[in-house]
């Protein structure tokens, strides 16, 4: 079916609904109410951060999950990707295609170059090469190549590349929209939907994120279940045996950082069609480190992981910034005063600002007792589902149990 | 003139010289033994075979063609395979997916991007796979994940992934080693089974004599880095300079 097999087509099947329906599902609360203000995640904004980041974390996953090289760098390609689309921007139109196929070409040399050099090294001296040129191309974003009093400013440092009435834009047309557009559909655009007292937002920009990703997450899925996937994966398992099998390592792993940093340039690309500003600080180290949680939150060498990686983080990072100190009061207000006080003083550091400090204690929450990341999860409250239908069923006797492939 | 030549093959380690001298003729389609007491070389000589040292002297050349300076992947796809001291697999994968991997390399070299294609849709690798465990005799586990597997047949899965590239030479590196002896037997009636029907040359390093005076049907004698006798097995078991070497008579 649709050229998946049975269960990678269910799985791309939901994943297509999901992005259809978020809308709705990120919306389950009424409007106006305390409770819409605080979980609600339907909002143009978020919700196009969920599918860019799951496509980022997607692309990770082709080098990450299924070679085992842990590239601490990604979060430059994301950079390089949306200085390139803004550059696009200043320069043709804002039209959104030349922006996105130029991010992905300009990333993809980078990440060419980049991995070529750190490919050299494997383990912990792979991660810290890419650690190392990804602070190199953040600093040259933020100071070098963004200096405008020394004639070379790539990057406006630290202001961030924008686009300025005074900029050529040579395709531009006369009615042109003065914002990032598909051929005249503005990314901004929305369709509101009102029913009863539920508000849904539809975006432009986000369904076309959402086609995008589905587009990427199926290459992935036939990334996996290809005869290159599979030497990726013989990459992970046993490096000494695939050389000795007549096959040169290099070549691949070399791929598989490119085609990852490719997908990081389109992620990146699609950032700045959503919102026409690029900044160094997307290239951080942090956010590098970033992208690798999201991963292993979600389940590293899976399928569906990284879109659960991605999506949780976001989601959780949206909502735990929302908390401050009055809410907190008010929903602790059934407590005795010293109690109260106290008890928000010790949560006080943990959301707002300090949801970083949540978000690490859920890391390490996973990595000590899900090391398989959210999809170990599933596995594991769906394997404890199948245990009680067994006792239900009284048979007592263990199922066939099929040996599950390694890249499930 | 034989399928690998070994020609004033030297080695040192610093002050220690691994490799003195070594000449060594293996013929084609014959079964050759080497033995040797601990730290005669004999590693150090498969190691510089294979690509993973590179002699300080003399020359390797297989089936007329060097393969001194070439990697690991090269010298495998000039026809030399290499089974490990201990299995070395994709512990990772199904019994299917590792005897798959050395198929593809096979058919397509060193490397080839199929990012698109279904490894499900490849009709003819997966039939190569699949032959070839069954004259492994182990196509009952082909779904299971190899490192689930016993030491005997992981040893049996590194043969096969061997054997399904149809290697002109198979270099064995203790076989046997740390099994049991009903897997060692096993082992053993395979490589017989192997060197019978196929047209491959069998190179085997052993320690195990029992295992050596069963199969080999020439036997080198490596001692302190050098060759001390090379015969048939019924002339090396009295001779009085191996039993030297091994008990440590003289020196």
């Amino acid at each position: 079916m649709i050229g998946l097999n049975r269960k990678d087509a269910l799985l791309f099947i939901t994943v297509t609904v999901l992005v259809i329906l978020a809308p709705f599902i990120l919306n389950p609360f009424p409007e106006g109410t305390a409770m819409a203000q605080m979980f609600n995640a339907g909002y143009p904004d978020l919700m196009q951060r969920f599918v860019i980041f799951g496509i980022l974390v997607i692309g990770f996953n082709i080098l990450f999950g299924l070679t085992g090289y842990l590239s601490f760098g990604h979060a430059a390609f994301l950079g390089i990707g949306s200085y390139s689309a803004v550059w696009m921007f200043k320069l043709l139109s804002y039209n959104v295609v030349p922006a996105i196929i130029l991010a992905i070409v300009v990333s993809g040399i980078a990440s060419l170059i980049i991995g070529y050099i750190a490919l050299r090294r494997t383990g912990i001296y792979f991660s810290i090469l890419t650690l190392a040129l990804a602070q190199m191309c953040f600093n040259l974003a933020y100071s070098v190549l963004g200096n405008p009093q020394k004639g070379i400013n790539l990057t406006n440092g630290e202001t961030g590349l924008q686009v300025y009435t005074s900029d050529p834009q040579y395709l531009m047309g006369e009615n042109a929209p003065e914002l990032p557009h598909l051929f005249g559909l503005v990314m901004r655009d929305s369709l509101e939907l009102e029913i009863g007292s539920w508000a849904f937002t539809l975006n432009a920009g986000y369904y076309l994120c959402g086609v995008i990703m589905l587009a990427t997450f199926y290459l992935s899925i036939r990334i996996f279940r290809s005869p290159f996937g599979l030497m990726l994966r013989a990459v992970k398992s046993n490096q000494q045996r695939l050389s000795y099998t007549g096959l040169n390592t290099r070549p691949y792993t070399l791929c598989a950082f490119v085609v990852s940093g490719m997908y990081a340039g389109l992620a990146g690309g699609l950032l700045s069609s959503m919102d026409p500003l690029a900044g160094a600080e997307r290239m951080h180290w942090t956010a590098s480190g970033e992208i690798v949680i999201m991963a292993i939150l979600g389940g590293a060498g899976t399928l569906i992981g990284p879109i659960l990686g991605s999506g949780f983080i976001e989601y959780f990072k949206n909502i735990l910034s929302k908390i401050n100190d009055n809410l907190l009061h008010q929903w602790l207000s059934f407590l005795p005063d010293g109690l109260e006080d106290a008890l928000v003083w010790v949560l006080h550091f943990f959301v707002g600002k300090g949801w970083h400090l949540t978000l690490g204690i859920l890391f390490m929450l996973v990595v000590i007792f899900l090391p398989g990341g959210l999809v170990e999860l599933g596995k594991r409250t769906g394997g404890l589902f199948d245990r009680f239908r067994n006792a239900a069923e009284g048979s007592g006797k263990e199922r066939n149990q099929s040996p599950r492939k390694a890249a499930e | 003139m034989g399928i690998l030549e070994v020609k004033g093959v030297n080695k040192r380690f610093g002050g220690l010289r691994a490799l003195a001298d070594v000449n060594l003729t293996v013929a084609e389609n014959s079964l050759h033994a080497i033995i040797g007491p601990n730290g005669a070389g004999k590693s150090t000589l498969l190691n510089c075979l294979v690509g993973k040292l590179v002699p300080d002297t003399g020359s390797v050349m297989f089936d007329g063609q060097s393969v001194l300076g070439q990697t690991p992947h090269e010298i495998n796809q000039m026809g030399i395979s290499r089974v490990f001291q201990t299995p070395e697999i994709f512990a990772d994968l199904t019994v299917r997916e590792n005897v798959m991997i050395p198929c593809f390399a096979k058919r397509d070299g060193t490397f080839r991007m199929r990012a698109i294609r279904k490894v499900d849709a490849e009709a003819e690798i997966n039939e190569m796979a699949e032959k070839i465990l069954v004259d492994v005799n182990m196509q009952d586990r082909i779904d299971h994940h190899a490192g689930s597997l016993s030491r005997g047949d992981k040893r049996r899965l590194e043969i096969a992934m061997c054997l399904v590239q149809r290697p002109r030479l198979l270099l064995l590196d203790e076989p046997t080693a740390g099994m049991a002896r009903a897997d060692t037997n096993r082992t053993i009636d395979l490589l017989k089974e192997i060197h019978a029907n196929r047209d491959i040359t069998v190179a085997i390093i052993e320690h195990d004599m029992h295992v050596v005076f069963s199969l080999a049907e020439r036997i080198t004698v490596l001692a302190q880095g050098s060759p001390l006798v090379e015969d048939t097995p019924d002339n090396i078991k009295g001779h009085p300079k191996v039993r030297e070497a091994y008990l440590g008579e003289a020196h």
